[in-house]
């Protein structure tokens, strides 16, 4: 099975995280940058259906040259290989315009499963997946807890607000995991040195036959008009539990009308 | 006005709350006008949808659209937008209104804006990014602007329509139908509201100290109706069940009031409900970071305040 896994590098949510004032995109200087943490439990979902079923784990990300950290790490984790998207012309592109610029590549390297977390924690919109698999055409199977694959069918727990849909395709497929489907394992020496050695191959946006007009800031779907440090909150009454602190709070949700 | 599309978010025929604040919404901005996607409607859930504002209220009831995974929707949507041409397209903000509405973008070439908390003239949204730490203004540039608004952005308010029922008719493509859902499975969760969409939200954490403990958190929520949340360090511990974690890679929420428990208030939980309306803190460390964030705080043992809040509350009614 080719399983293709997409890594995406985000700035480190326990350091300060900010917008450019020039272009109000992300500015990747001013954090660390770290693996969005929902895409470690993709690349374990990856790995463990290859061991499961054999096949080989393809790592994917679209960032700058920064980006080679991100791909160290799955790689460290036990993935084969890895291609990475660069190109300046990227700079600024939206979701709409990051869906083209990976499916693009994914049609060139060929797949049975592509496997994403379900979101990143820098930009949260929860929608590259789904994008993908439309601009594809295959199976979405997204916000998976569980994945099993059997043959060339492959079936799914889709968390929903009571419970989960049991959700069933045929392979080539798009699946999103969600926290906690899996433990993911921790890099060994081993792999961090062996990591080093498995191949990366960088793609432009022409070796990916990706239209210029099609992305980067310019060709942004969306735009951020402007933005803001949040006011802090007025500051609230703090009390102390003297013994009536549960009366206390009590009486400030009354004067609110929520009792 | 133009036409503004809103898909009807519903559980067995009952419309959702979230569906009645994204009619209120549009109503500011155009003609609401409901789309129900799938089989179920009911003369109520018309009714609801009417006194809401809706114009409109176009119905595929195909069993088809939602036995495959999101897919039928947006081609549902794209269809009504190349036909009516609609002024804008609401969604939800829920896990799945986010896919819906990131198809639909691919569907129709328009841009897509996710988790607005509000959303003003020339739909411009608001959003509330990196934890809460900055605010934005984002529109939409190109094509057909699609928003999914979180929940609890705005407060329903009724405002009758005219509720003018039409059927569509959709055929779906096959890609559309590749996911293919099989079974659908219902956890018990008891009578507590949604925690995405309730108005008021009671988490614990760390300071629980147990699962057991836990009780104390939902003897709250039940007596303010409210949904129960968890921290990650609680739900890690395994005290609570981690489809309930609020946080970065758990839930977001955006209730009315906030209640945190025992939650110190790392920045990936800040990030899960930063944007709640007032948020009250209970926990015993004066110096937990929640406290920045209260507008009203308890520092004390939650084991103590908790139950005692949960009296008075019932003492109350």
């Amino acid at each position: 099975m080719n399983i293709v896994v997409c890594v995406k590098q985000v700035p480190d949510t326990a350091t300060e995280r900010k917008l450019r004032s020039d272009d109000n995109t992300l500015d990747r200087d001013a954090a660390d940058g770290v693996v969005n943490e929902l895409d470690e439990y993709a690349v374990e979902e990856a790995l463990k259906l290859k061991e499961a079923h054999g096949g080989e784990v393809t790592v994917l990300t679209m960032g700058p040259a920064k980006a080679t950290e991100t791909i160290r790490k799955a790689l460290a984790m036990g993935a084969d290989k890895a291609v990475h998207l660069s190109d300046d012309a990227l700079h600024g592109s939206d979701a709409l315009s990051t869906s083209y610029a990976m499916a693009q590549v994914l049609k060139k390297i060929g797949f049975d499963l592509v496997i994403l977390g379900s979101e990143s924690t820098d930009a949260r919109t929860g929608v590259l997946a789904a994008m993908l698999a439309e601009r594809l055409g295959t199976a979405q199977l997204t916000l998976a807890n569980k994945v099993d694959v059997e043959g060339s069918s492959i079936t799914i727990q889709r968390i929903t607000d009571y419970g989960f849909d049991r959700v069933e395709a045929t392979l080539p497929a798009v699946v999103s995991v969600v926290e906690k489907i899996n433990e993911p394992r921790y890099p060994s020496f081993k792999g961090i040195m062996a990591a080093k050695k498995k191949p990366v191959e960088t793609l432009s946006i022409g070796d990916a036959s990706i239209d210029a007009a099609q992305v980067g800031l310019g060709a942004a779907w969306s735009e951020v008009v402007d933005f803001a440090a949040a006011p802090p909150r007025a500051a609230g009454t703090i009390v102390k539990d003297e013994g009536d602190g549960g009366v206390n709070a009590a009486d400030f949700l009354a004067s609110k009308k929520f009792i | 006005m133009s036409e503004i599309l809103v898909l009807v978010e519903q559980v067995e025929g009952e419309v959702k709350k979230v569906t009645l604040e994204l009619l209120t919404l549009a109503r500011s901005l155009g003609t609401p006008a409901a789309v129900w996607a799938g089989p179920g409607i009911t003369a109520e859930a018309k009714a609801r949808l009417a006194e809401y504002g809706a114009e409109k209220i176009y119905v595929a009831a195909g069993d088809d659209i939602v036995d495959h995974v999101v897919a039928p929707k947006a081609e549902l949507l794209a269809q009504l937008v190349a036909v009516k041409s609609p002024a804008a397209v609401l969604v939800a903000a829920t896990a799945e209104g986010k896919e819906v509405a990131g198809r639909l973008a691919v569907k129709t070439d328009s841009g897509v804006i996710t988790d607005a908390v509000g959303l003003g003239e020339g739909f411009v949204a608001d959003q509330s990014i990196f934890g809460g730490g900055i605010n934005v203004h984002a529109r939409v540039r190109r094509g057909t602007p699609i928003i999914a608004v979180r929940p609890n952005s705005t407060a329903p308010e009724a405002a009758a329509g005219a509720g003018a029922e039409e059927e569509v008719s959709v055929t779906l493509s096959d890609a559309a139908k590749a996911a293919r859902v099989v079974e659908r499975v219902k956890q018990e969760k008891g009578a507590r509201p949604e925690l995405t969409e309730a108005a008021i939200v009671v988490s614990g954490g760390r300071g629980v100290g147990s699962a057991e403990n836990f009780s104390v958190i939902e003897g709250l929520a039940d007596a303010l109706g409210a949904a129960v949340g968890a921290s990650r360090a609680a739900t890690d511990a395994g005290w609570y069940p981690h489809q309930f974690q609020v946080g970065q890679t758990g839930k977001t929420v955006s209730p009315q009031l906030y209640i945190a428990a025992g939650i110190s208030g790392a920045i990936q939980h800040r990030a899960g409900m930063q944007t709640a309306k007032t948020i009250v803190a209970i926990n015993k460390d004066p110096e937990a970071p929640i406290f920045e964030l209260a507008d009203y705080g308890v520092v004390g043992d939650l084991h103590q305040v908790v139950p005692q809040l949960t009296e008075e509350i019932k003492k109350r009614k």
